[in-house]
């Protein structure tokens, strides 16, 4: 136990490098990060301002990085970082952080919290304070392929479904298609409809696209508990099926931390550029829209609002896309009062939905985003992200509201020109 | 005797750890490296970190009201003492004389009272709110304290100097001054020049991602 406390430590060291060293000697403790993130908003417990997350690791930069801490480090002034701040700061680090990056835009000094947990929990990960249930999934990836246990054989299954319903052919391991498509296990086991959408939206627009058997799982577990080397195999079975398939561009499926790992954070885990172009799935109908490929017809009359997925949006990019694909088929989209960039999350980011733990903790913040969207007065909720669908799903029950919650790629595949669904 | 030391070789002292120990926190922040992002950019970092470097001078209106309180405190410190520190004339000709060679234009005597007054508030907000918020309580250390106290002695020294006209509070003010220059580089209080990095790093890798930060 020892012996992996020190590695941990020795980890969290070689994460400090000039971005945290800058962050850390820019900080003023003003406090304001407190304001951003709806764990501190919704309980007010000081404990949860975002950068209070990040005392291990400051005082390790402390203590290795100040004159007043290497002299205090001689003359034995200072504690080091101790075994009992990661079991003190466990809770913390990864119940009460989605990693939704809304305290990095509010920071007067810019410091990027966000990135900076990330990187702390590397050093818990490899000390070994993580969550058991982050730390199952991580493992079921590796072994499995799937954090949620997914093999390509339940997929196989799911297809069968979604050919039988569309007539269509899913095209398996088809080398030189120009896209292939990833998906998240949430979006095989709980959201079907997702990869009927995709299928039905590709066949419209005449998209050549495949699925690889060796690697369709687009989640990576090993980002979200902090584990480089399984984040880095996780993205490594991405790239070595997209390029044995020699596709030009993968699609990452409307799962927000799923788009971070394998848009941004990918190709720095494995060490490489990629061969070909990752774009989200958003990107790619908007695209398709504004070259005339999706066609698009009739608009839902129903009010709608959009929930901008943190690692979709704020972390990813994918800003206006969405809109320019709502104004497409809903006829009164209403935004909510803090939207795109410095939108609330759900409370199930960065891997907290995979932390039974932290469930009671997460449906209490839920608070924050019921008050969003009751302040819109729309009881439709669209997004682009099948975990926090599930999470807003959950939340939603929880506190008994009226609310329906719909996956924008699944709402213009209802509006296809020659598309079969009923529309409202 | 100990007016010439202060006026003479300490504030040489006090002026050579400023600069050298300033220089050194940067360079030593710089030499920790960062690894080159190999990830396609979407958008420009180096707009991006400029950018950013000045939007988050911009007031943010999704802060709470707590929040809200902070910023602006925050604008009426910073840009009370900003003007007090370069366009307040005692300073301007002090700089001529010891540091610069020349002069520049300086506020009129009733905007250096105005500055100084908004400085004092703003400093006075932010402190109270250190000691009475449950977040700032819970984050702040010796190093916040021990800033905030020497920044307002040396505001207040410097106010009394000018009012009194006493050699003697000219010189406490100077005193304190340079004790503040000495502390400086080791303190909280290099987030003067770190902000720019912090802000440009952030600014690069969220602009790379076509995200305005």
């Amino acid at each position: 136990m020892i012996e992996q406390f020190e590695q941990g430590v020795e980890v969290l060291r070689q994460q400090i490098d000039a971005r945290i060293s800058s962050y850390f000697s820019s900080c003023v403790h003003c406090g304001l990060c407190a304001e951003a993130c709806l764990f501190y908003t919704e309980t007010h417990d000081p404990r949860y301002t975002p950068i209070y997350k990040l005392e291990p690791m400051r005082k390790l930069w402390r203590r290795e990085h100040t004159f007043w801490g290497k002299l205090g480090a001689v003359f034995g002034l200072n504690e080091p970082l101790t075994e009992q701040d990661f079991a003190d700061w466990e809770t913390l680090v990864y119940d009460s952080c989605t990693l939704c990056g809304r305290c990095s835009m509010i920071c007067p000094v810019g410091n990027d919290i966000t990135y900076m947990i990330r990187r702390q929990r590397e050093g818990f990960s490899v000390a070994g304070y993580a969550p058991e249930g982050m730390k199952e999934a991580t493992k079921r990836a590796l072994k499995i392929g799937s954090p949620m246990g997914v093999t390509f054989k339940t997929l196989k299954a799911a297809l069968a479904h979604v050919e039988r319903d569309t007539g269509l052919a899913i095209p398996i391991d088809k080398k030189g298609a120009d896209y292939m498509t990833l998906f998240s296990s949430m979006e095989v086991v709980n959201f079907p409809e997702y990869i009927e959408s995709i299928a039905r939206i590709f066949q419209a627009a005449g998209i050549s696209w495949t699925i690889s058997s060796k690697a369709f799982e687009a989640t990576n577990s090993g980002i979200q508990i902090g584990n480089r080397e399984a984040a880095a195999e996780l993205v490594n079975r991405i790239v070595v099926a997209a390029e044995e398939l020699n596709v030009k561009y993968v699609v990452s499926p409307e799962c927000g931390h799923a788009y971070t790992s394998i848009r941004w954070e990918g190709p720095n885990l494995i060490g490489r550029q990629y061969p070909f172009e990752v774009v989200h799935i958003l990107e790619l109908l908007e695209q398709l829209k504004r070259d005339g490929r999706l066609q698009l017809e009739g608009k839902s009359a129903t009010p709608m609002t959009l929930h901008d997925p943190c690692q979709i949006v704020r972390r990813g990019g994918v800003v206006q896309q969405p809109r320019e694909l709502l104004d497409g088929v809903a006829e009164t989209f209403v935004e909510m009062k803090d939207h795109g960039v410095m939108n609330w999350c759900c409370g199930g980011g960065g891997g907290v939905s995979a932390n039974d733990r932290a469930e009671p903790l997460r449906l209490r913040v839920f608070e924050r985003k019921k008050r969003q969207l009751e302040e819109t007065g729309v009881d439709t909720l669209v997004t682009a992200c099948a975990n926090c669908r599930i999470i807003l799903e959950e939340g939603i029950e929880e506190y008994e509201m009226e609310t329906e919650v719909i996956s924008l790629t699944e709402l213009v595949a209802e509006h296809l020109v020659d598309g079969s669904k009923n529309k409202e | 005797m100990i007016g010439q030391f202060i006026d003479g070789p300490l504030w040489t002292f006090s002026l050579a750890v400023f600069v050298i120990g300033v220089v050194w926190r940067i360079v030593t922040i710089l030499m920790a490296g960062n690894r080159p992002d190999l990830s396609t950019p979407r958008g420009s970092a180096s707009s991006g970190a400029i950018r950013t470097i000045f939007s988050r001078s911009v007031y943010e209106r999704t802060a709470a009201t707590r929040g809200r309180l902070l910023q602006i405190a925050g604008y009426l410190f910073h840009i009370g003492l900003f003007a007090l520190l370069f366009f307040a004339k005692p300073h301007v000709d002090f700089y001529a004389e010891r540091i610069t060679g020349f002069g520049w234009a300086t506020m009129p005597h009733w905007a250096f009272i105005l500055s100084a007054e908004l400085a004092f508030l703003g400093l006075l907000l932010l402190w109270i709110h250190r000691l009475l918020s449950p977040v700032t309580r819970l984050l702040s250390d010796l190093d916040d304290h021990l800033g905030s106290i020497l920044v307002f002695l040396v505001m207040l020294t410097g106010c009394l100097a000018l009012a009194q006209s006493f050699e003697a509070l000219r010189l406490i003010h100077l005193l304190l001054a340079e004790l503040l220059l000495i502390y400086f580089p080791f303190s909280k209080l290099m987030h003067t020049f770190t902000f720019v990095m912090s802000r440009g790093y952030t600014g690069a890798t969220m602009g790379r991602k076509g995200v305005n930060a």
